[in-house]
């Protein structure tokens, strides 16, 4: 890289050296700063949405999301100030709070990013109301389950179909809080035309909502994941 | 074409209507079609020509002259008469008595001058006086001439310092400096870019958009073709509501009108400069006019907004440069193209400069589509434009800025209507909405239905806007039925704060408003809700209980 | 040729002439919406398979956007403006009042399948405001008795 696409920036008060097309949360990493992150998945496109990785720039009274906020010269990026920590632990609670999420009974506890993040934040009562609304579960792919009860809409499967497996078997149905990840045209799973029955989606779920039946969900979460980020690295 | 047949055309036309010492204006917008206008139009040609007045007056539609609550209305010419509630019945007499006689009909007569008289009409200049459907009634009203003048005589940096010096800010409601949002896109070196014109007038009590467009869509056109010439595009849509059938059929016809006469095409009036007008039609979704949500929509996608930056200016349709402006922030350019930069801007405040469109509805009396400098004041617009509150009433509370703007107290009436004040009173600009309330409305009732509106229309993609809102609905929910806790309230300060700011797009940013606003202006009606089970206006608890007694 | 074949030639035609552009759909989908009045799940596939676009992208597409009906509407068409204006003009007592009267819910249809209830977001008819919309017939300023006349006409006849 030539030196004119350096650019330098402040995080946390410390001064860290970036380039030109870095992401605030690239940079951050690069100097091992920790900004939580929950709908972002490196080697998939910036989704934006889940609003857990978002910091504040001197200068500015808006919040940007780190992951998709491209740092410029003289930047002053605060990422752990006291109005964050609250509204990160606000996101959880809503999130939890959205669906009737049951630690107990899910494939993914002990292996759950949002599990991880809310004992992190600390988010040990939720503040608002939880729904119980029933939501339908999938069983009929010959291995993939899809539980709607646990999907918290970060789209990274959606992504995963999309940009690395290059199929688009899933998107996303409705919108607001009907939203709903869908399979083809919304049905069932067995009956799809265009899935190829490549996991991607379960390895990038970070909840329990895509999983593969009777498998030991660490072992899909840990070195699958791994691998498939490497893959794509390798690309 | 050339130039100046653009001009033979113009004083050929006017030529033409001068033969006419009348002009009958039939409105044909949305708010009188449906009750009656085309009759109407039937009605006053057959009069004319049973009175046997044809050669001496001309009998037009025409688009909107804004007093939408008194339809179907007719603008008679010379002289700037209105006629409300016109039957077919009405026409005759008015023919027989203001034109043959020439004694206009008192009793039909809008006799409102208030109505007018502090109004300042440069975006509906034309509204209600030309007919939509011509190209050349526009041309004759001067259309055109401001792109003849940008073309012949203006480089495109000329024509954005222009814009500049005007001191016009975006009327979409967050009031970015035109000029400057103009110049990013101009600077860009990636072509081809592109211009959207944004009519998607989503927000509920709003139609000045519309009511634009159907009067008067080359103001439209015209401002967009010069947008275009200044930043270098070669391709626009206009992205229009597709709830708006009438709108989007005025804006086709103009669209085809102005290809015939190479308005808009390859080598506009043999300027060597070509730009062509695509219609992009919405299906019913707010959040799609968000400035990221519409380019996914015109891309054909789902309207979910993303993050900026960047900005649409840099990275806009198919990742190109694109400027997006809102359809009055055009209309606007022409006149400052003709005028000169330094006329604008002595017009309004010196930090807001210009006019703007407010859709005036609720419990006034006299709703309707007005045009006003910034600067004036609420006060104004509703006690003397508005002509005070409906019934002889108490006011309550205004609603300014559409649903996710916010609801002010009479104490805020001497509020000059300008982007600064108003975001520091809790509202916003927005695509100016201005809803009157009177005292027998609940706030908590209006919070709600505002907030709602906002959960349903939340494309989903951000967890403050999707979950956050729609706790907040649920809350005043809550309160309405009486189930509301004291926390409640600090419970809802802290999740419109936190939504507010940590929303991805301008729809969660803003939709927290008129809950925050109610909380700040109208806290004692919140009270009353949860310590006494009480409503203030009566509202809440009232439905139930006539309900139980009518069954 | 049977009256649904035109409506797929016509569909055919106008996606040719804009030459299977995949930027085109939500243009497709509103000349196919103003064809067919709904949304079948057949009639996305076709339309995915043409512009080759994958099916479940197409369809949430259309259940993004509010204006098109993914289920059959009843024969007759009622459809309230729960606009600012028309909210505060009361137009929740009228939708109320038709719910009772005709045993539907609003965004449903009877079950005899002869009349819907829809709320649309703003008509743009602020000023006369309430407003209801029946099978494209617009009732402004109105209020329940006249519009439970005017639905019970059109059913009755």
């Amino acid at each position: 890289m030539s030196v004119s696409s350096v650019v330098k920036i402040k995080i946390d008060g410390v001064e860290v050296t970036a380039y030109e097309g870095d992401t605030i949360l690239s940079a951050a990493k690069r100097a091992s700063i920790y900004i939580p992150t929950l709908c972002y998945l490196d080697g998939l496109s910036s989704y934006g949405g889940c609003r857990l990785c978002i910091v504040e720039v001197k200068g500015s009274p808006k919040l940007f999301p780190s992951c998709t906020t491209p740092v410029s010269n003289g930047m002053e990026i605060i990422t752990n100030s006291e109005r964050l920590r609250k509204f990160r632990k606000l996101t959880l609670g809503l999130i939890l709070s959205e669906k009737p999420h049951i630690c107990s009974i899910c494939v993914a506890n002990g292996h759950c990013e949002l599990q991880d993040l809310a004992k992190e934040f600390g988010v040990d009562h939720l503040r608002v109301e939880r729904e119980w609304t029933a939501h339908k579960i999938d069983l009929t792919h010959d291995f993939l389950v899809i539980d709607h009860n646990r999907c918290i809409l970060c789209a990274r499967c959606i992504r995963a179909c999309d940009e690395i497996e290059g199929v688009h078997v899933l998107d996303m149905k409705m919108r607001g809080k009907d939203s709903q990840v869908i399979v083809d045209m919304d049905e069932d799973w067995a009956s799809s035309r265009s899935c190829t029955s490549c996991r991607k989606c379960a390895r990038v779920c970070p909840v329990g909502a895509i999983y593969v039946r009777d498998k030991p969900f660490s072992e899909i979460k840990d070195k699958e994941m791994a691998k498939f980020i490497l893959s794509r690295r390798g690309l | 074409m050339k130039p100046e047949d653009i001009l033979r055309i113009a004083r050929e036309e006017t030529e033409k209507q001068g033969f006419y010492k009348y002009r009958i204006n039939i409105c044909c917008s949305s708010g009188c079609l449906p009750f009656g206008a085309l009759n109407l139009l039937k009605a006053f040609e057959n009069a004319v020509k049973k009175f046997g007045v044809e050669s001496e007056c001309k009998v037009a539609r025409a688009g909107c002259p804004g007093t939408c609550s008194v339809g179907p209305v007719v603008l008679l010419e010379p002289g700037g008469y209105i006629y409300q509630n016109v039957t077919p019945e009405k026409a005759r007499e008015i023919v027989k008595s203001h034109i043959v006689a020439g004694i206009p009909v008192k009793e039909y007569l809008y006799a409102n001058e208030a109505f007018f008289k502090k109004q300042l009409r440069l975006v509906l200049r034309n509204a209600g006086k030309i007919n939509p459907m011509r190209i050349e009634d526009y041309i004759a009203a001067g259309g055109y001439q401001a792109l003849i003048k940008c073309l012949t005589k203006m480089t495109p940096k000329e024509v954005i310092d222009e814009i500049t010096a005007s001191g016009l800010r975006g009327r979409g409601g967050a009031g970015f400096p035109t000029g400057q949002k103009w110049n990013f896109v101009a600077r860009e070196k990636n072509t081809p870019k592109y211009v959207v014109a944004n009519l998607d007038e989503g927000d509920p009590g709003v139609f000045a958009n519309r009511t634009l467009a159907e009067a008067d869509p080359h103001s439209i056109i015209e401002g967009m073709i010069i947008s275009a010439y200044a930043v270098g595009a070669e391709q626009g849509y206009i992205y229009v509501r597709a709830e708006y059938p009438l709108a989007v059929n005025t804006l086709r016809e103009a669209l085809r009108q102005a290809k015939a006469m190479n308005l808009i095409g390859e080598n506009i009036l043999e300027s060597g400069f070509n730009f062509n007008i695509e219609l992009r039609l919405g299906a019913g979704a707010f959040i799609a006019g968000e400035e990221t949500g519409i380019l996914a929509s015109i891309e054909g996608r789902r309207a979910t907004p993303r993050p900026r930056p960047p900005y649409p200016a840099t990275s806009g349709l198919w990742g190109k440069p694109t400027l997006i402006n809102n359809v009055e922030t055009l209309a606007n350019v022409p006149p400052i193209i003709l005028n000169g930069g330094d006329w604008f801007a002595k017009i309004g405040t010196p930090k807001c400069t210009g006019t703007k469109c407010f859709s005036l509805t609720g419990k006034v009396n006299n709703p309707g589509l007005i045009e006003v400098p910034m600067g004036i004041t609420l006060r104004e617009v509703i006690f003397e434009i508005g002509g005070g509150i409906l019934r002889g009433r108490k006011f309550k509370a205004v609603l300014v800025g559409g649903p996710s703007g916010g609801c002010l107290p009479e104490s805020m009436l001497g509020l000059p209507i300008d982007y600064e004040s108003l975001t520091k009173a809790g509202a916003i600009m927005g695509s100016g909405g201005i809803v009157v309330i009177d005292d027998t409305a609940c706030m908590v009732d209006t919070a709600w239905f505002f907030t709602d509106f906002c959960v349903d229309e939340s494309c989903g993609k951000c967890v403050p806007c999707r979950v956050g809102l729609l706790k907040i609905r649920n809350i005043l929910e809550r309160i309405m039925k009486g189930e509301g806790k004291m926390d409640d309230i600090d419970l809802l300060e802290e999740l419109g704060v936190y939504v507010r700011d940590a929303s991805l797009c301008g729809l969660g940013q803003t939709a927290p408003n008129p809950t925050l606003t109610t909380l700040r202006y109208f806290r004692d009606e919140y009270v009353a809700h949860i310590s006494e089970k009480r409503c203030p206006a009566g509202k809440c608890f009232k439905e139930q209980a006539s309900l139980e007694v009518k069954e | 040729m049977s009256k649904e074949d035109r409506r797929l030639l016509i569909l055919e035609r106008e996606m040719k002439a804009r030459m299977y552009q995949k930027s085109v759909l939500l243009e497709i989908l509103h000349l196919a919406h103003e064809l067919y009045g709904y949304f079948d799940k057949d009639l996305l596939n076709y339309i995915s398979e043409r512009l080759n676009l994958p099916p479940s992208h197409v369809y949430g597409v259309a259940s993004f956007y509010h204006l098109f009906r993914l289920k059959k509407p009843g024969e007759h068409v009622v459809s309230a403006c729960m606009g600012t204006a028309c909210y505060v003009s009361g137009v929740e007592e009228i939708i109320s009042a038709i719910e009772r009267e005709f045993n539907v819910k609003r965004g449903g249809s009877t079950a005899d399948g002869k009349l819907s209830l829809f709320i649309t977001r703003c008509i743009g008819a602020c000023a006369m405001a309430p407003n209801v919309t029946i099978d494209n017939e617009v009732i402004g300023k109105a209020n329940k008795e006249v519009v439970l006349k005017r639905i019970k006409d059109i059913i009755g006849g």
